[in-house]
């Protein structure tokens, strides 16, 4: 994150600034009363937050807190595991996406998705971003396809790095270029918001960087959600944190403020490697 | 953790279980590797088996006649268009038995001889050389060579099966004499003694005079049997030849083990085979008509032709039906269906299917295709949809590993993007499990390929001599055909069939080479 | 509070404080045997006072090292971050407060025989809140009580109170008697340096307070009624 030379407060907000995004000015999704089950099991215990549009919101909290699983309520990832039942109310511009006449396909495409694991489809970098744009029409003939591609790619920040070899393979790229690719991806079918579920994990310091500076530019533009194991990574990126744990939201506040002065013991207790 | 503990395993007690366990890893080993010596050594029997076998029926005598295309006998008045004298089996062929009479004058007057002169070449060998002036009428009234394989047994005797016998030089022979009824004296000192050594070497364990041996003397194309013999001269009984061509020679004796009246082969045969060998009108020839010809009765003109278009047609037939079928099958199963009993019930039959005796899944056929819908017996069609049956359960879990080892971040990755179910299921997820799938799909085809019980109940061991034009038409298959090869009686039969295996395992070994090669081609590609 | 899960990081975290325990243990003594010196004349006793200054700035370096060492690899975070970043701020103004000790034992070495025990007792009179003070906000310190560094924090008027009596009194023995001047002046920048260890003991407050309750003490109102 270098921040050296444009010390403009849009990018150095993270500790003695206030925070740009007030979450009840502007959210972009709001959820209220959310349950999950799987089976007879709550894997989430009626939590109810909203996430302001163009700022990062960190999801932080143990293994099996409920963090990835509450993410994936977001784009209805979850109605693809059986057995899975979500209950409650997730607002997007005043529609309910939980409605049953809400079209998941069509959420999807407005709630862009990164996973822990790059996973680029086995084609090429070209194809990989296409994909999206075509299958929901996005694109008028060739030379669009083209430009949404460049887009993308330069919104990633890859472009550079593969213009020169676009039909290659996209699983031939480094783990960090991968990764990007996948955002390169999410961001072609021109969501609202980009769901990130640990990106950074699977990468080395340097690669984690990358991405880090690409979702601080990204920022400007989605609202972005981003559950991360990695507390520095969310001190980092995120200008609001939330802590679940056991499939409950514990304390939801300023990232400044969770990670120097949070309200809950829980919460303390876990950032400071107290846990156990 | 200053003070420095010493390490436990440097202990004696240690020490001695180290050297057990290291003994233990060593034994296993050499278990692991003297059983794979095992099977190997059990592969290369089985393949020196086959394989000498097979050589033997590789390449066959042929024998070369000159004759005359006599139009009278070729194309007779009022049989002389193209189609009448491609079905001229009888003119053809008897152009080529006079052309061996003429060869062998003394078998002309006697009818014993001219049977078993006549046994040289079967009638249908002719049939090319007909098929062939047919094409060309031209030909007709000129003199051409033609070939024709020789005798199944006699080809078999020349290459040393058949019959067990000695070859032993004999001493100079000075001179013959004429005797009675064609009889000759042959006379030189000590030419028959090491003869007569070997003929008691030949008779040991059994009393020398109760042993019937005939003994053949050979000197160029001329060819006699003798009836005694001492030391320095023999009484010969000419077979064929002259009795000149003994005199100042050495000529090769034949010690033949088993009496005439035990052979399929007579000695007179073995005269006129060895006369023309001499004449050079003998040659051993690649054995193509394994491949061009079809199920014959005759070993010599015997080949796999119809049967392997047979198995192409069958494979086909199974493969449009089973592939399709069990992909689909198991793209549903694994990517749509919900998990309930059904969907369970379900997929456990489909395993017990694919353990189900193969000749269960031939009387289905029998009952269901041939009996109830009345599809025509012997086809293609049928085969192929009976071994479908048996290959889908197959395809269909093989399909299912295939695609349960995609692995799920490529399924969430294009639902994350907004693809439909579907979209994720064929734009990604099966591309990815293809080489999986297509392996699993050809072993399946392999294991048809090979399968013999189930047509055997629904008629596809008939005798097919047509090579069949479309699944509708009567056939039968390799394996099939490998069947009835080695149920014929003669001994002939043995090394066709050896051969017919060594096609068919060459078809298994190609589609087995097609997976090693999709494998390596598409395999890990996320 | 319960132990990190990184045992070796609480260990630091315990050793840290010790330290910064350990300086304010020290500077205490010094206020309190400057003044004793002061008192009774004791110049061997004022001399070691100021040769004890050292220990306190070894023991400031080492303890900003071990600061400099936890954040880099420790990444301090909640109250631990706190706990650090005031350990940083009061071992420095534990040093300070043991420069200006060191100066009062100083200045008690160079007083001349024109000095008289009215004006020595208005000294140690002043030296008494103070050292007073100090040992409150540390023992705050020690216990992270937030309510009793808000009480040393509030109370630091009376110092000043104290440091204007105090001054006023000077003022009147120098008027007395003019050869008091030279020892005088002296006295008003031991009662000063006092009254300055008394805003650090404030400061320190402040830093106890937001270790222990992570707001600023600075940012509520402070009852002040007079200033000089």
């Amino acid at each position: 994150m270098d921040t050296s030379q444009g010390m403009s407060p849009v990018v150095d907000n993270n500790l003695t600034l206030p925070p740009i995004a007030d979450a009840a000015a502007a959210p972009r999704i709001d959820c209220r009363n959310i349950k999950v089950f799987y089976g007879e099991t709550q894997a989430i215990h009626d939590v109810s937050m909203s996430f302001p549009d163009r700022a990062v919101t960190a999801l932080i909290g143990p293994s099996g807190c409920g963090k990835s699983t509450f993410l994936r309520c977001l784009n209805r990832m979850n109605d693809t595991i059986e057995n899975c039942r979500v209950e409650g109310q997730i607002l997007m511009d005043g529609e309910n996406i939980n409605d049953a006449d809400v079209d998941p396909v069509l959420l999807r495409s407005r709630v862009g998705m990164v996973f822990q694991k790059p996973n680029p489809f086995p084609k090429s970098i070209y194809d990989n971003i296409a994909y999206g744009p075509r299958i929901h029409g996005l694109a008028n003939g060739r030379e669009d396809l083209d430009a949404i591609v460049e887009k993308s790619l330069r919104r990633a920040g890859l472009w550079d790095e593969v213009k020169d070899r676009l039909m290659a393979p996209g699983t031939g790229l480094s783990g960090g270029q991968q990764q990007r690719l996948c955002i390169a991806r999410a961001i072609a079918v021109q969501p609202e918001v980009i769901l990130m579920d640990e990106p950074c994990s699977a990468l080395d310091p340097i690669a984690t960087a990358r991405i880090e500076e690409l979702i601080d530019e990204l920022r400007n533009r989605y609202c972005i959600v981003i559950v991360t194991h990695s507390m520095q990574q969310a001190a980092r990126v995120s200008q609001r944190t939330a802590f679940f744990h056991l499939g409950n939201l514990v304390e939801l506040g300023d990232t400044s403020q969770i990670f120097t002065n949070p309200r809950e013991k829980r919460t303390e207790d876990y950032i400071t490697g107290r846990f156990g | 953790m200053t003070d420095k503990a010493r390490s436990p395993i440097t202990s004696a007690a240690a020490a001695k279980h180290l050297k057990r366990r290291r003994a233990a890893d060593g034994r296993f080993r050499y278990y692991g590797l003297t059983a794979i010596l095992t099977a190997l050594g059990a592969l290369a029997v089985l393949a020196v088996s086959i394989g000498s076998q097979a050589l033997s029926a590789a390449t066959y005598n042929v024998v070369r006649y000159d004759i005359t295309l006599d139009p009278a006998v070729v194309a007779p008045e009022g049989k002389s268009r193209p189609a009448d004298i491609s079905r001229n089996v009888e003119g053809f062929y008897s152009l080529i038995r006079d052309n061996l009479l003429d060869t062998f004058p003394e078998a002309q007057e006697d009818r014993v001889l001219r049977r078993e002169l006549s046994d040289f070449v079967t009638r249908l060998a002719v049939l090319p050389t007909a098929r062939l002036v047919a094409k060309n009428p031209e030909l007709i009234g000129s003199q051409i060579t033609v070939t024709a394989p020789l005798n199944d047994d006699l080809d078999l005797y020349l290459k040393g099966g058949g019959v067990r016998e000695r070859k032993i030089r004999t001493g100079l022979i000075a001179s013959v004499q004429a005797g009675a009824e064609g009889t000759y004296a042959l006379q030189g000192a000590g030419a028959f003694d090491k003869l007569i050594a070997g003929l008691t070497v030949a008779g040991e364990g059994r009393a020398t005079d109760a042993v019937q041996m005939d003994v053949l003397l050979t000197s160029g194309a001329s060819t006699g049997r003798l009836t005694s013999i001492t030391p320095g001269a023999a009484t010969m009984e000419l077979l064929t030849g002259k009795a000149e061509d003994f005199t100042n020679d050495r000529p090769t004796a034949r010690i033949i083990l088993s009496p005439e009246s035990e052979r399929t082969i007579s000695d007179r045969q073995i005269a006129w085979t060895l006369a023309l060998k001499d004449m050079g009108r003998i040659k051993r020839e690649p054995r193509w008509t394994l491949l061009t010809n079809s199920d014959s009765t005759y070993p010599e003109l015997a080949g796999g032709l119809s049967a392997i278009v047979g198995s192409l047609l069958t494979m086909l037939v199974t493969a449009l039906v089973a592939m399709p079928i069990g992909v689909l099958a198991a793209v549903y199963l694994e990517e749509f269906a919900p998990r309930n009993r059904v969907t369970e019930f379900i997929e456990v039959n489909i395993n017990n299917l694919a353990a189900v005796p193969s000749i269960v899944f031939g009387l289905l056929g029998a009952a269901l295709y041939i009996n109830f819908l009345g599809m025509p017996r012997s086809a293609p069609l049928v085969g192929g949809l009976v071994l479908a049956l048996m290959t889908f359960p197959v395809v269909i879990i093989a399909s299912r590993a295939a695609l349960k080892a995609v692995p799920p971040s490529v399924r969430s990755g294009a639902l994350a993007v907004g693809a439909s179910q579907m979209q994720t299921v064929f734009h990604h997820v099966v591309p990815l499990a293809a080489p999986g799938i297509l392996t699993g799909a050809i072993l399946g085809m392999a294991r048809a390929l090979g399968e013999t019980a189930p047509l055997l109940l629904i008629g596809m061991v008939a005798f097919v001599g047509d090579v069949p034009k479309s699944p509708m038409d009567e056939s039968t298959v390799m394996p099939v055909l490998i069947f009835s090869w080695s149920n014929n009686a003669e001994r002939s039969w043995e090394p066709l069939t050896a051969a017919m295996i060594v096609i068919l395992l060459a078809f298994l070994l190609l589609m087995n080479g097609l997976v090693v090669f999709l494998r390596r081609k598409y395999e890990r590609r996320w | 509070m319960s132990d990190h899960i990184v045992s070796a990081y609480s260990e630091e975290l315990e050793r840290l404080s010790a330290d910064i325990m350990k300086m304010g243990g020290i500077v205490e003594t010094m206020i309190v045997d400057a003044s004793r010196a002061l008192g009774a004349n004791d110049l061997e006793l004022a001399k070691e006072v100021v040769l004890r200054d050292p220990l306190v700035d070894a023991i400031e370096a080492d303890a900003e090292r071990q600061i400099v060492s936890l954040i880099a690899r420790r990444q301090p975070m909640g109250h631990d971050l706190r706990m650090i970043l005031s350990a940083m701020k009061i071992s420095s103004e534990l040093e300070r407060i043991g420069d200006l000790a060191k100066n009062i034992a100083k200045r008690a070495q160079r007083l001349d025989e024109n000095v008289n025990p009215e004006m020595r007792n208005a000294i140690i009179r002043m030296s008494q809140p103070v050292s007073r003070q100090l040992n409150d906000v540390l023992n705050a310190y020690a216990t992270a009580n937030a309510d009793k560094a808000k009480a040393v924090w509030s109370s630091d008027d009376d110092i000043d109170h104290h440091y204007n009596s105090v001054f006023r009194e000077m003022l009147t023995y120098l008027v007395e008697d003019p050869r008091r001047i030279s020892a005088g002046a002296h006295m008003l920048f031991m009662a000063k340096n006092l009254e300055r260890i008394g805003d650090h003991c404030t400061n320190i407050a402040e830093f106890v307070y937001y270790q222990a309750v992570g707001d600023y003490l600075s940012e509520l109102e402070r009852p002040k009624q007079n200033q000089v």
